[in-house]
């Protein structure tokens, strides 16, 4: 009886936070009520490893079925007195382990070793870490301690390689097709490719691009958050190259990727370094949700084949590679569970060697690609996604085309978008279109995410290895009859029909969080929710950017609108025409460098008269600002003064613009010209107000106020404004340019459609009145 | 003085019954105009009476009626040196449309300054009595008192508009028995003299509301310009049936007793809005007596508007001054003035009618007296409509109570941001609540009266006080809580449905709809105006 075999035995378990990991630990919670555990967790970013593990391991549905079972307390009663976490990290040597965590792995009577990276896109240097090491660290912080349990490591079928026909169950190195590589020279290697793309990586050219791409991504948001963007640029672009270099020598090897290829150097490292360490290797093949326990359908994280299928379900992905005769070799994890229990429960082999258990259906009760394809196809048919108008998805006709093709049509389509994401980016869109280049964005994401599954998962879809379980089926007949029952592996009890329509389907749907039904959801609803947390009464500030934000209107128009206010008409043509050609300059200027620009067009002013401009700033209000003013913007401010919010103008705009608004705010920060004699200098009084500066001049404001910026909001409408809506907890993009509007979207900001009021006239470049008639026409 | 062409003696109005031969009924409608059938044997047309002769020396009458005032002293023996003067005049909302120059106001404020030189009167102030409206422009300035004067006393701050938000520039005279405050420009109220110039267009100008309104502010117009009052004022443009006209003069009583002493000088004008001849002159005949060349006119400015963009077409209609002459001119006591100028304006516009209509049509003109120079905005349609339209009554209004009200103007979801910030918001955020005006009033008058912004915006810009479209609405609570139904022809269909009203493409649709309310085979009357036209409805 395995319950009684595992009773009263200590059993260490790495990678319990995964999902064939905290299926185990339910599993043995359940199934084995006898037994301890040991969990190696790695601590959080912000957690501990026991809460960690308490987040998530023990509060997953998982144990739903326990807790109802033993009641809630005493669920966590059992928990506390039988499970123990101790802080611990495969990927480093000697595990991390404090001597407390060595006392208690020392303690243990059973090792089961499910960590692993299983990110079939990881970066190779990572995967070398984790999945080549691990095991090797594991046996060898073992013999430090100079223990010797029995090692149970989890590892994949794939290990065999892109073949065709059978891989029984055997080490590679006995295998014919095996290559001798060393092991250890690819771990140097790896190590060193991270080396050199870092290097590659901080190359002056390289980190030109990446600062272009910031750029085009953000625009003109200022140097800080420019930087920040352009060094996470250039990690990814690293760790890119990485996942490249990965599955380019795991294909070399005839591996379809790095996860594969580096499990099997980790069988091969743990069978070199293993000394008196009792092994048995646990293969399973593409694990996907529970057959029957816990429950049918259980699954943690969107796991390998989730989002093949939900993409294929949303109409996205048309076609996949695949051999329609192929295998599909695809396992529950109750059955994995089971097989690694069984194997802890048997004890290792007799003789000393390495016995290897392969987890497959491939042989015992292959599962078609065609068949999985119909299945999947006719369930979709019958239980439909919905698109965001409501109307059932129809999902496309599958023609099993060849990899090349695939990639080739996804490839295009990429390009397309890439393509119109560009053009995107340059037209100076705002508002309702520049949300259209957000969904472009989301289209590319989905396009690049389905072209990745592609190349990752095809490999696996074109494999034609036939996976071995004689030893798996031995374990199975060895077990006692309830036991047989209960912690059963033979893959000839899933009925792959009912598997895929009522178990797994329903689940991946349930977990993936997509429209299932016509119902329409109310699209204005979140902005309604978002707008009502904006306007509580319990924020404290709000702050406003005056272009685009507060009026359709900009420096130069507000300039050209002063600068001609005493001109005749032949002298207004000369400057219209004048300042129109100098435009594209000016627009260049503007998005390299705010603070240039404002600088560079403010000199413009030099020699103005205060007094002139002074008395113009109620006719400029009238004529030029109102009539550019958004009234819902006007009211906003109001109405935030009204809930008694503290309302701030800041804005890079001059003073003397600005002055005839500083009524509607409680406060004003803007440029300030410095005057000499009545006159304006043309020069600015320190630093104006944009970009980063922008956010420091609200942190300093908020601070001498003593105001929480976290309950604090801000309006603005383009990405250079992205530090000071970055600086408050409720941010607000007003008819925003596409980069924010990607960006607000992404983040789920509220966003305002502002429009002028109907009626107001439109013109290219506002112009003052002509002075008034002295003598009218009789 | 302009040549003009001799035309016969002026016919009073006159209501056609519709039948097959009377041609398709002219309808203004905003910026443009349509031309509809009337169902024969039920309809019937209300036409303004003929522009009333113009007074042959209006120089000469002026200087007559300042001389020979009435119940009162000659102006030139109430002129002393070293005196306060006052000259208040009325606003950009009079006449509609503008006049040509010289205005009625200028012609006066010349004759009252050249006496007021020749007795040495240094101390004069011009000052707009605009209430809560919005400032005047220079421009609009200089054209209501003419180039002299405003070269004269606005380039040193002697003419300027009414500032009724200005902190140290009101004061209170009293409270009435009812306990109604009155208020006024502390100028005014310091002034030996207060000369206030009116033209009065319709019947309820002038009279002690010129002062004790138009140099009001808020204070003092929120005793009588709220739902309670202007319900009861049936019509506010019948002295004797006016709840607001009651309590100006209660305010009168006040200013009288406290206040500065008031020397009234009103004038009325005839109807000729369009001109005898000229583009426009069509608009002012009755169908069918129009000319080939009228027909062709007609036709001519249809297919040219339609052509034309929004904007451009605005500026086409705000352009046009009217040829206006002056039927009479008198001065002195307030009340007796004004009894005397009522009498004037009646005898132009009040046109006879038998009975009530189940139907009530008219076509609302692109101008209101708040929208000058500016956008008709849905607002000030309803006004337009319910406010001034539907009131221009003595007896009893035309339309019988629970009768339908249709009328066609395109009611543009337009809004001027300069004139008309408040109006934006209240149009916005209050009408999308509710229309109930008791509900508004009680609910957001307050806010807006009170808004710092609006304020700022009233007293440095041109703007109407935050307060002033909750007075447009109040202007029509009467109308709304006595019609059964208004259907807008013609009207964008959002705008209209934030109005409360129902709206329809066509007129026969607008008829159709009509006889849910009233049943089938309505009588309908059309309400020809403009020109102006007050129906005096009898049996």
């Amino acid at each position: 009886m395995i319950a009684t075999e595992l009773a009263g035995k200590r059993i260490a378990i790495t990678g319990a936070t995964g999902f064939l990991g905290t299926a185990l630990v339910e599993r043995l919670l359940r199934g084995a009520p006898d037994c301890r555990m040991v969990l190696l967790v790695r601590a959080g970013k912000r957690s501990s490893p026991s809460q960690r593990a308490r987040r998530e391991i023990f509060r997953n549905n998982a144990f739903d079925r326990l807790i109802a079972e033993l009641g809630k307390e005493a669920f966590w009663a059992s928990v506390d007195e039988r499970v123990t976490v101790i802080e611990g990290d495969v990927s480093t040597d000697g595990l991390g382990l404090d001597d407390e965590g060595r006392a208690a792995l020392a303690d243990c009577d059973l090792v089961i070793h499910s960590a692993a990276t299983v990110s079939f896109d990881a970066p190779l240097d990572g995967a070398v870490e984790v999945n080549l090491l691990g095991p090797t660290r594991i046996v060898e912080t073992l013999h430090d301690l100079n223990v010797s349990p029995h090692f149970v490591a989890v590892s994949t079928c794939y290990v065999a390689g892109n073949r065709r026909g059978l891989a029984p169950e055997q080490l590679l190195s006995d295998s014919p097709f095996h290559i001798d590589v060393s092991w250890r020279d690819e771990v140097r290697a790896a190590r060193r490719t991270r080396a050199d793309f870092d290097a590659d990586s901080r190359s002056a050219e390289r980190l030109e691009e990446f600062r272009r791409r910031a750029r085009h991504e953000l625009g003109a948001a200022g140097t800080p958050l420019l930087s920040a963007k352009t060094e996470q640029l250039r990690h990814r672009w690293v760790s890119d190259q990485l996942v490249e270099a990965g599955r380019a020598r795991a294909a070399s090897l005839g591996w379809p990727d790095a996860y594969a290829y580096t499990k099997a150097l980790g069988e091969r490292a743990l069978d070199e370094s293993r000394g008196n360490v009792p092994v048995s290797i646990v293969r399973p093949s593409i694990i996907e949700s529970a057959w029957s326990e816990p429950v049918p359908g259980w699954i943690k994280g969107f796991r390998m084949a989730e989002p093949i299928i939900i993409s294929y379900a949303r109409g996205l992905l048309k076609e996949f590679p695949g051999v329609p005769e192929g295998v599909i070799d695809v396992i529950p994890v109750d059955l994995v569970v089971a097989a690694i229990i069984g194997v802890a429960a048997k004890g290792p082999s007799d003789d000393g060697s390495i016995t290897i258990r392969q987890v497959a259906s491939g042989t015992r009760n292959p599962l078609h690609y065609r068949r999985l394809v119909d299945l999947v196809s006719s369930w979709f048919t019958e239980n439909p996604l919905y698109d965001r108008k409501g109307q059932p998805i129809a999902v496309p006709e599958w023609s099993f085309p060849g990899r090349g093709a695939v990639e080739r049509q996804l490839d295009r389509v990429q390009k397309n978008l890439d393509r119109a994401d560009k053009a995107l980016k340059l037209l100076p869109l705002r508002g309702k279109q520049a949300l259209i280049n957000a969904e472009i964005e989301d289209k590319r994401d989905e396009v690049a995410r389905a072209v990745g599954y592609v190349k990752i998962y095809g490999a696996y879809a074109e494999c034609e290895a036939l996976y071995g379980v004689d030893n798996l089926l031995d374990l199975h007949q060895s077990l006692a009859e309830s036991d047989q029952h209960d912690f059963g592996c033979d893959p000839a009890v899933v009925d792959w029909d009912v598997y895929v329509r009522d178990v797994h389907l329903p689940s991946v749907v349930e977990h993936a969080r997509v429209k299932t039904t016509g119902e329409r959801s109310d699209p204005d609803a979140r902005t309604r929710r978002l707008r009502k947390r904006v306007l509580a009464p319990e924020r404290q500030l709000a702050a406003f950017d005056l272009e685009n934000t507060i009026i359709a209107s900009n420096v130069v128009f507000s300039y050209a609108w002063l600068a001609t206010r005493n001109l005749g008409p032949a002298d207004r043509m000369r400057f219209t025409l004048k300042t129109l050609s100098e435009a594209p300059g000016l627009l260049a200027l503007d998005r390299r460098d705010r603070t240039d620009f404002l600088r560079h067009f403010y000199r413009r002013y030099d020699g103005a008269s205060v007094a002139e401009m002074e008395r113009l700033g109620p006719e400029l209000l009238a004529d030029h600002i109102l009539t550019k003013a958004f009234p819902a913007a006007l009211r906003r401010v109001r109405e935030h003064r009204r809930l008694g919010h503290r309302t701030v103008l800041i804005t890079g705009a001059l003073n003397l613009v600005v002055d005839p608004l500083g009524p509607l705010f409680d406060d004003v920060i803007c440029a300030e010209m410095s005057q000499r004699d009545g006159r304006y200098t043309g020069e600015l009084l320190g630093v104006p107000p944009t970009g980063e500066v922008r956010a420091q001049a609200l942190r300093d404001f908020a601070e001498a106020n003593d105001i929480d910026l976290a309950e604090s909001v801000a309006y603005a409408d383009s990405s250079s404004d992205l530090p000071l809506l970055d600086a408050v907890g409720f941010p607000v993009a007003v008819n925003p340019e596409t980069r924010l509007a990607s960006v607000a979207s992404k983040r789920g900001w509220l966003i305002e459609y502002w429009s002028k009021a109907d009626g107001s006239s439109d013109k290219i470049l506002p112009l003052g009145p002509l002075p008034a008639l002295r003598r009218s026409r009789k | 003085m302009k040549k003009k062409k001799p035309v016969a003696n002026p016919r009073p109005g006159f209501v056609l019954e519709v039948d097959r031969q009377t041609p398709s009924i002219l309808f203004h409608h905003g910026e443009g105009f349509r031309l509809e059938k009337l169902p024969v044997g039920r309809s019937r047309v209300v036409y303004p009476g003929e522009p009333l002769r113009g007074l042959p020396d209006p120089d000469g009458a002026i200087r007559n009626a300042l001389l020979n005032p009435i119940d009162d002293d000659p102006l030139p023996s109430l002129l002393k040196p070293g005196m306060k003067l006052t000259i208040a005049f009325d606003d950009i909302s009079l006449p509609l449309p503008p006049m040509q120059r010289p205005d009625v106001r200028q012609r006066i404020i010349e004759a009252v300054l050249d006496m007021a030189a020749e007795a040495g009167v240094d101390d004069v102030h011009l000052i707009a009595a605009l209430c809560l409206h919005r400032r005047m422009t220079d421009a609009e300035l200089r054209h209501a008192v003419g180039d002299r004067v405003f070269e004269a006393f606005h380039p040193h701050g002697l003419l300027y508009n009414h500032d009724a938000e200005d902190p140290d520039g009101m004061v209170i005279l009293g409270q009435t028995e009812k306990g109604e405050t009155v208020q006024m420009s502390r100028r005014a109220a310091e002034s030996d003299l207060v000369v206030y110039v009116n033209i009065n267009l319709v019947s309820m100008d002038g009279g002690w509301k010129s002062t004790a309104t138009g140099l009001a502010g808020y204070e003092g117009v929120k005793a009588h310009h709220n739902v309670h009052t202007l319900r009861h004022s049936r019509s506010f443009m019948d002295q004797d049936s006016s709840e607001l006209h009651r309590s100006n003069w209660r305010q009168g009583e006040v200013i009288k007793a406290h206040g500065p002493r008031i020397f009234q000088i009103e004038s009325t004008l005839n109807t000729n809005t369009f001109g005898h001849d000229g583009p426009m002159a069509v608009l002012q005949k009755r169908e069918w007596e129009w000319s080939m060349a009228d027909r062709a006119a007609f036709t001519a400015m249809q297919a040219g508007l339609e052509r034309m963009p929004s904007g451009a077409r605005r500026k086409v209609f705000h352009s046009w001054k009217a040829p206006y002459d002056m039927t009479s001119i008198q001065a002195g006591e307030v009340e007796a003035v004004h009894k005397r100028t009522t009498e004037m304006v009646y005898a132009q516009h009040l046109v006879p009618v038998q009975g009530q209509t189940d139907v009530l049509t008219m076509g609302l003109p692109y101008l209101t007296p708040y929208n000058v120079n500016s956008i008709m905005n849905p607002i000030l349609v309803m006004v337009q409509g319910l406010g001034y339209f539907f009131n221009l009554y003595r007896g009893k209004p035309l339309v019988r109570e629970g009768g339908v009200l249709i009328m066609s103007h395109p009611t543009p979801w337009e809004f001027h941001p300069v004139h008309h910030p408040s109006y934006i918001d209240f149009f916005e955020q209050v009408l999308a609540d509710t229309t109930d005006p008791v509900e508004i009033e009680k609910r957001y008058e307050k806010q807006f009266a009170e808004d710092e912004w609006y304020r700022h915006l009233y007293r440095t810009s041109h703007a109407y006080h935050g307060v002033h479209p909750f007075y447009m609405w109040y202007w029509g609570s009467h109308a709304m809580a006595y019609l059964g139904q208004v259907i807008v022809v013609g009207g964008d269909e959002r705008a209209v449905s934030r109005l409360g009203f129902k709206p329809a493409s066509t007129l026969a649709d607008a008829l159709e709809m009509a006889t849910d309310t009233v049943g089938p085979k309505p009588t309908i009357t059309h309400y020809h105006n403009p020109p102006i036209l007050m129906a005096d409805v009898t049996g």
